[in-house]
């Protein structure tokens, strides 16, 4: 278990060194400083403002290995794009973005907030929900509830995200007034009422693909022999379906659910940019359409740090989860 | 003869199917005395789990028990009981064994609870009290070192040990019927003898009369006192053990039995009956067995045979009996 | 330019022709699409007008038409619908006679089935030229990803060890960064346009496949099957076409139509981001979507869009949903 544990983590740190190189490919290799800098000052800008910017950025550095500065100097040889990079990645001392020019660490701060109070009640009523219905769908499988479910799944998995949003938005802020469209007040009394109307349309949006997979999950476990066993010894529906099988199926549900939480942070993106919340999903789409290639490359490296982490602790959970797995 | 203590009649189960419905089990009469063990004995597909699960009220969906069909347990219609007093009845007054004991254990909780939870569905008993009877219980078993072994998951048991776990479970409320459906088919040629001896035990010291589903010979002769053969959903033949064993009246029951390598008839090739078993829903007309049966006739093709007592403790339901016990 | 596009629909289509008739020798696959047929005919019907729309709308050529029209390639589509004649100033209602702002008369009075948009073009005809970049934003990336996916998936998958370690760490690696954070990077890094949105699509719905290939590979090689083919000696390479690739055949069309599914929606969001494929229904919808807020309310834009969206995808998922029930006989149970 312990051996599982090291190897696992050091295959996750790994992984983390690998998509950094992956960022300096995409970022320094296949656009570069020149490009970035180009799209920052503008086309026609002087040759000094460019050259300037390209210094205030820390664009400047020679790519992989620093000769100009002397042999015998052993910290200049590293002072490069590709060391930096990784010094800044590593020690999450992100600079400032490409545009606005402020501290990205603090803009970060300000955006945690805001994305949490959408992500988490998101993910915790999604999760509720998602279970209790798949629940319900599989203990009545093959009835009209069944039924009603899956098709409510198969139609709202095929609608785009987009039109839930505009939609819900058309529907419930304009037609019927019971939220406001978009905005955000961080004051507790009435964030609520801005926070509504995209946890309603975030839930709608992930309701399809989660309980189409946990009624999946739960099916199969119901018909294993077990549950057959919990029957003959008298067990009744409500506990064979909550102590035995919920409980079975955690397990693979876990994975689902643990894999979720990075998005906490970035899945949201599309709700955040559309309903004005400023989480770090507006940053991000800010960033976009903003050019600023440093704030991007932060945000892509915290989600699949994010990410990492998640799969880590969800390998954990799994084997923390199953004595088949914790005790072998 | 006292009233038995199960009695089933005109037991159907039939399945959902694409063109209608497909019996698997049809019009099944079998009767069980206390403290009685039949073995029901058959070919894989003939039934005899199903059957079992319908005493049980457990047969999956989309099965369904037709509504003729009557079970008598213990002077009460089962079919009939409001939900929650067959639940009563499970675990409570029969217990079931199955046969893989592989997968019949929750994989994510261990052996004991699972034990004290067959306990505690049925009698209002306070956590220790539950444990304390388990361990007892485990060791009555054969479990070694069953204070430890309460505590462990299924997987770190073997496949004996976990029947004997489930053995516990089944026996845990000292039911009047136990239902064993292949207990042994599972596992090593080596344990399988302790297991039918360790059911068998347990059955005499409570009183439990036991309905063993087996498809092996050596099964029903090692426990039996009463055999059942079952052929496509239907009973063929009953009747003591030695009795049956020694003279099988039907030609499906002498079939099977011809089909045993014996000690005695070595060096000669085994008989085997022709053809397969039909599926579910391809059975023939009038007796379901003529298109396999060497002694087959008209009456055979267009009537279906009725139960034919030839001896106080056996019966077949079968033309050629029938008009030997009329000659 | 349009020359290579039509050679590329023509060989599309002899392509799918020649595999629809190598797979109708087998039984399994004829079988297979006769029950499909039985299950789905709405579904199969409603992609099949969707394909042929886009087919209409893929083959250009120049010639006819008069203006700037007569030296551009024009598809058929374009040629029924005549975008440069067929147009008005600026929004007009379904079937309205007069414009919707200021009800001047219109050039073409009842004529706009489902209006037109601020530009005046008509709805009908952008929303069936959304079709083709529908088809294409799938087509193109699966044709893109699928070969690469099973080369890679299929070999490390076989061979295992450095190999397999590789491809493990490549996808590991790629599946690591939330995917719609990746597809923008890539956008940004790239530039926008069809080929590189096409190409980010493909990064990220590559690891998917890669990963079916390699786990059922894995299954396959321990299969007796193979086990005796390799113990005859039987080449790898054959193994592998013979053996291996066939019994994956299923299970790619199944993922490629969930994939498909996924693509298209995915470019929605893109457009919405401003960096989706130029004509798609995504970038409709996104036009549009301040329509929905203004008195009287504008809605035909982002209706047509939408629908058309909703149906193929619809149609798209209930087919791989009954493509899944026929190839696993379990599932079967379950839903009957």
């Amino acid at each position: 278990m312990v051996v599982y544990l090291v190897r696992r983590l050091a295959y996750g740190v790994l992984t983390v060194f690998g998509v950094m190189l992956l960022l300096f490919v995409l970022f320094f290799g296949v656009t570069n400083p020149d490009d970035i800098a180009r799209k920052a000052v503008g086309e026609r800008a002087m040759p000094e403002v460019y050259v300037q910017w390209k210094k205030n950025h820390g664009y400047d550095r020679p790519m992989f290995l620093n000769t100009e500065h002397g042999v015998f100097d052993g910290r200049r040889y590293s002072d490069t794009l590709l060391f930096e990079h990784f010094r800044r990645l590593l020690s999450f001392d992100f600079g400032r973005s490409d545009n606005g020019d402020e501290p990205i660490a603090r803009r970060l701060r300000e955006g945690a907030g805001p994305s949490l109070s959408l992500t988490l009640p998101l993910f915790v009523l999604g999760l509720v929900l998602g279970i209790g219905i798949a629940l319900l769908a599989a203990f009545f499988r093959e009835t009209y509830i069944d039924r009603a479910v899956l098709l409510v799944c198969v139609v709202t998995m095929s609608v785009a995200g987009l039109l839930f949003i505009i939609g819900g938005q058309f529907l419930v802020g304009l037609l019927l007034k019971w939220f406001p469209v978009s905005g955000f007040d961080p004051n507790a009394t009435v964030i609520a009422r801005f926070l509504a109307l995209p946890v309603l349309i975030g839930l709608v949006m992930g309701f399809g693909p989660d309980v189409r997979l946990y009624r999946t999950v739960f099916l199969e476990e119901m018909n294993r022999d077990y549950v057959r066993t919990a029957r003959a010894k008298g067990a009744g529906d409500a506990r064979v379906m909550l102590a035995h099988v919920l409980r079975n199926a955690l397990i693979p549900i876990l994975t689902n659910v643990v894999m979720a939480i990075p998005f906490l942070f970035t899945g949201a993106l599309l709700l955040e940019s559309f309903f004005g919340i400023p989480g770090l999903g507006s940053l991000t789409v800010d960033a976009l359409n903003g050019n600023d290639f440093a704030m991007l490359r932060t945000m892509v490296y915290l989600g699949a740090l994010a990410f990492i982490a998640g799969q880590i602790l969800t390998d954990v959970s799994y084997a923390l989860a199953d004595p088949r797995v914790r005790l072998s | 003869m006292s009233a038995p203590l199960l009695e089933i009649d005109r037991l159907a189960v039939s399945f959902r199917a694409e063109r209608g419905r497909v019996h698997v089990v049809d019009r099944v009469q079998l009767a069980l005395a206390a403290g009685e063990t039949l073995a029901l004995v058959g070919e894989s597909g003939c039934g005899k789990s199903i059957t079992a699960l319908a005493i049980m009220r457990l047969v999956p969906r989309p099965g369904l028990i037709e509504a003729e069909s009557r079970i008598c347990f213990a002077g009460r219609d089962l079919l009939s009981l409001p939900v929650a007093e067959m639940r009563n009845v499970r675990g409570g007054k029969i217990g079931m064994i199955f046969q893989e004991p592989m997968t019949s254990l929750n994989p994510v909780t261990r052996v004991g609870a699972q034990v004290e939870e067959a306990i505690r569905l049925h009698a209002k008993v306070p956590a220790g009290e539950a444990r304390r009877r388990t361990v007892e219980l485990f060791q009555t078993v054969g479990i070694p070192d069953s204070g430890i072994r309460v505590d462990a998951y299924p997987h770190q048991l073997s496949g004996g040990l976990k029947q004997r776990v489930m053995i516990a479970m089944a026996m845990a409320m000292q039911p009047r019927l136990l239902i064993c459906d292949e207990p042994t088919t599972a596992l090593d040629a080596t344990i399988r003898a302790q297991i039918l001896e360790l059911i068998r035990n347990m059955a005499t010291t409570t009183g439990a009369a036991v309905l063993l589903i087996t498809h092996d010979f050596g099964v029903v002769n090692a426990v039996a006192d009463r055999v059942a053969v079952m052929y496509a959903g239907q009973i063929v033949e009953e009747g003591a053990r030695e009795e049956l064993l020694s003279r099988p009246r039907h030609p499906y029951t002498q079939g099977l039995l011809r089909s045993i390598p014996r000690p005695e008839a070595r060096g000669n090739r085994l008989e085997e009956i022709k053809g397969v078993v039909p599926r579910p829903g391809q059975w023939p007309q009038a007796c379901r067995f003529h298109p396999r049966c060497p002694h087959a006739f008209d009456r055979c093709r267009s009537e279906t045979p009725a139960r034919t007592v030839v001896s106080p403790t056996q019966a077949a339901w079968c033309h050629l009996v029938d008009e030997e016990a009329r000659a | 330019m349009h020359w290579l596009s039509n050679i590329t629909v023509v060989l599309l289509v002899l392509g799918s022709v020649w595999v629809a008739r190598s797979a109708a020798r087998s039984r399994f696959w004829r079988e297979s699409a006769i029950e499909l047929w039985r299950r789905r005919r709405l579904a199969i019907l409603v992609v099949g007008v969707f394909v042929l729309i886009a087919l209409l709308d893929a083959i250009s050529w120049i010639g006819g038409g008069e203006g700037v029209a007569a030296y551009q390639p024009r598809t058929i589509v374009d040629r029924i619908f005549q975008p440069d004649t067929f147009r008005e100033a600026s929004y007009s209602a379904p079937l309205a006679k007069v414009a919707f702002y200021g009800g001047q008369p219109l050039d073409h009075p009842g004529a706009h089935l489902l209006g037109t948009d601020i530009l005046g073009r008509d709805v009908v005809y952008r929303a069936l030229k959304g079709v083709r970049v529908a088809l294409l934003i799938g087509v193109f990336t699966s044709l893109i990803v699928i070969p690469l996916a099973l080369l890679f998936g299929v070999t490390a998958g076989y061979f295992g060890r450095r190999l397999d370690d590789g491809v493990f760490f490549v996808m590991t690696l790629l599946a690591s960064v939330p995917s719609l954070l990746l597809l923008i990077a890539l956008i940004t890094v790239l530039g926008k346009g069809t080929l590189q949105v096409c190409f980010a699509l493909g990064v990220t719905s590559w690891v998917g496949f890669c990963r079916l290939a390699r786990g059922e590979t894995l299954k396959l090689r321990e299969a007796d099957y193979v086990s005796a083919a390799r113990a005859l000696g039987v080449s790898d390479f054959r193994i592998m076409m013979r053996h291996i690739l066939p019994n994956l055949a299923h299970l790619v069309i199944i993922t490629f139509a969930l994939t498909f599914t996924g693509l298209v929606l995915t470019e929605t969001i893109l457009s919405y981001l401003g960096i989706g494929i130029d004509g798609s229904w995504g970038q409709m919808i996104d036009q549009a979507r301040n329509e929905l807020s203004r008195t009287p309310v504008i809605w035909w834009n982002i209706t047509a869009a939408a629908v058309l969206l909703f149906v193929l995808v619809l149609a798209v998922n209930t087919i791989a949903d009954a493509m899944r029930d026929i190839a696993d006989p379990r599932t079967r149970r379950e839903t009957q």
